[in-house]
């Protein structure tokens, strides 16, 4: 089983990002041993520090944590929405992982962002630009991506739709028309429209009533078990959790506390943070 | 060749939120456990068969000792692998058929069964004439195929976790309880099918409480009293005590 070893898609070493002015006492006076991401000597806020962890091909990783624990700023730095302080994060498909994406230049983060990364937000205001139609928001994306042939894009949006199940003669229609759920499901099109390796979910079922949140659990596992994409899944919901993922990372304080199989996670957690939020959910 | 190595397991779990109050549930757990051979776990509730089972599949992580697997690849103690070793093995080895059905909402009962079986067979439609063949075999009755599980009678969830477990045919199987809650009749296809499994080379190893499908099914048992063996059968007439 030596493929285990390296056959990693996505590798974070180290990861780590600090608002304020942080001394170099900061990451040791911070963190869940603390009950705190402030450093009591700089005020500087420990978002989240020292993440590592490998994603392999297909897998479903689960991070959860309460809110302020830095699970959706590990994903939001891996998709270039803010700065890295430390670390580094590197792609297989992307110059075979040689290279520290967080350190390329705007371009070619542009570059990996579109082709080789999607993202859900839990807000579709985040990732739908609301006045283009919900093709319009696909064909960005498929733009982006180098994409320039009208019929190819239409076609590709209407494709992208009718997996989604979103009807596709609302395809002209802007998505402050749509329902949240459905909203969600444009996102979603939105999000994988380039077939990306890798996709990452923040919150994407929180706030939606539960029909709508079943319909949008199915969706992701079926593009899973088709697409046989990765996915980063964050959320604070853990029967979200346990339904899509394999591995699972606790997140306190900015900190990972625990990393294991998901089922593991749920009934053998081994810190007392994870048995507390376990108890607490159950 | 064995398929399967347990040595001076050991299980405590640590609970910080409880005072850090300490429960031992295994005791130096020692078997081995031949391919192709069923194993049945028996004991009292409370005796360890479930957390035995549940370090095996590493859903518990044990405290001590080895648990050494004969994969296709070669051997691995499954106390020590990484998290990806353990996910390919549980992709393509080793299926755990727990008591209770837990199911995503909202997916039809013939697609669940198919679950395991759609990472190997890209044919959708001809998996699910497998699923659909199966649950028949197991008298479920043809309108609730379509259905949602999490609506279902105890006995019909349990029909398809059974099914979903073995569709895809294990090299080891972990089964909790397969019979419980059964009638006889679909009693006797459960234990067919798991027979069936053994005579293509599935290592089984299973927990039951019923003395008909112990009976029927297992090789040889291994009874578990507070944590420990408290008795190994080695083979059917002639018993260890330990």
């Amino acid at each position: 089983m030596s493929r285990n070893d390296d056959n990693w898609l996505l590798r974070v070493r180290n990861l780590t990002k600090i608002y304020g002015e942080p001394n170099d006492k900061t990451l040791s006076l911070t963190g869940p041993l603390f009950n705190s991401n402030i450093c009591p000597e700089t005020d500087s806020i420990v978002a989240c520090a020292e993440i590592d962890f490998d994603l392999y091909p297909g897998e479903v990783l689960g991070i959860v944590g309460e809110s302020g624990s830095g699970k959706s700023t590990v994903v939001k730095l891996l998709y270039f929405d803010m700065e890295k302080t430390l670390g580094g994060a590197w792609l297989r498909p992307y110059t075979n992982g040689l290279s520290n994406i967080l350190e390329e230049s705007n371009q070619k983060k542009r570059f990996i962002r579109n082709n080789l990364m999607g993202m859900v937000y839990q807000n579709p205001r985040d990732g739908l630009n609301f006045r283009f139609s919900s093709g319009g928001n696909i064909a960005e994306k498929l733009i982006m991506a180098g994409q320039m042939h009208v019929g190819d894009i239409r076609a590709r949006a209407s494709d992208l739709l009718n997996k989604t199940e979103v009807p596709v003669q609302r395809m002209d229609d802007r998505p402050s028309s749509f329902s949240g759920g459905m909203q969600q499901r444009v996102q979603i099109s939105k999000a994988i429209a380039n077939n990306p390796p890798l996709l990452f979910l923040d919150e994407v079922t929180t706030g939606l009533d539960v029909s709508v949140q079943a319909r949008v659990l199915d969706l992701i596992r079926e593009l899973q078990q088709d697409l046989g994409i990765a996915m980063i899944v964050v959320s604070h919901d853990l029967s979200v959790i346990r339904m899509l993922t394999d591995r699972t990372l606790v997140m306190k304080d900015g900190r990972i506390v625990e990393s294991g199989l998901t089922d593991q996670i749920l009934q053998d957690p081994q810190h007392a943070y994870s048995q507390l939020l376990v108890s607490s959910l159950l | 060749m064995n398929i399967l190595e347990v040595n001076d397991l050991s299980k405590v779990f640590h609970l910080y939120i409880l005072n850090n109050k300490k429960i031992e549930a295994l005791k130096k757990i020692n078997f081995t456990m031949k391919e192709g051979e069923i194993i049945g776990l028996t004991g009292k509730s409370g005796s360890g068969k479930s957390s035995l089972m549940k370090c095996i599949y590493r859903t518990y992580l044990a405290s001590s000792g080895e648990i050494i697997y004969a994969s296709a690849a070669g051997k691995i103690d499954l106390v020590k692998a990484n998290d990806h070793v353990i996910i390919e093995l549980r992709k393509n080895e080793i299926t755990y058929c727990s008591q209770f059905l837990s199911v995503i909402p909202r997916v039809p009962a013939v697609d669940v069964v198919c679950e395991n079986l759609f990472r190997v067979e890209k044919d959708k439609k001809a998996a699910r004439e497998m699923a659909k063949d199966m649950l028949e075999n197991l008298g479920l009755p043809f309108e609730l195929w379509d259905a949602f599980p999490v609506t279902f009678s105890g006995g019909e969830q349990q029909r398809i976790n059974v099914a979903r477990a073995i569709i895809a045919g294990p090299r080891f199987l972990l089964i909790d309880e397969p019979t419980a809650s059964l009638d006889q009749r679909t009693k006797d296809v459960v234990i067919d099918l798991i027979l069936n499994l053994k005579k293509n080379g599935t290592s089984v190893l299973c927990i039951s409480h019923d003395e008909y499908t112990l009976e029927r099914l297992v090789d040889r048992r291994i009874a578990l009293f507070q944590g420990e063996i408290e008795q190994v059968e080695i083979e059917t007439d002639q018993i260890e005590t330990n």
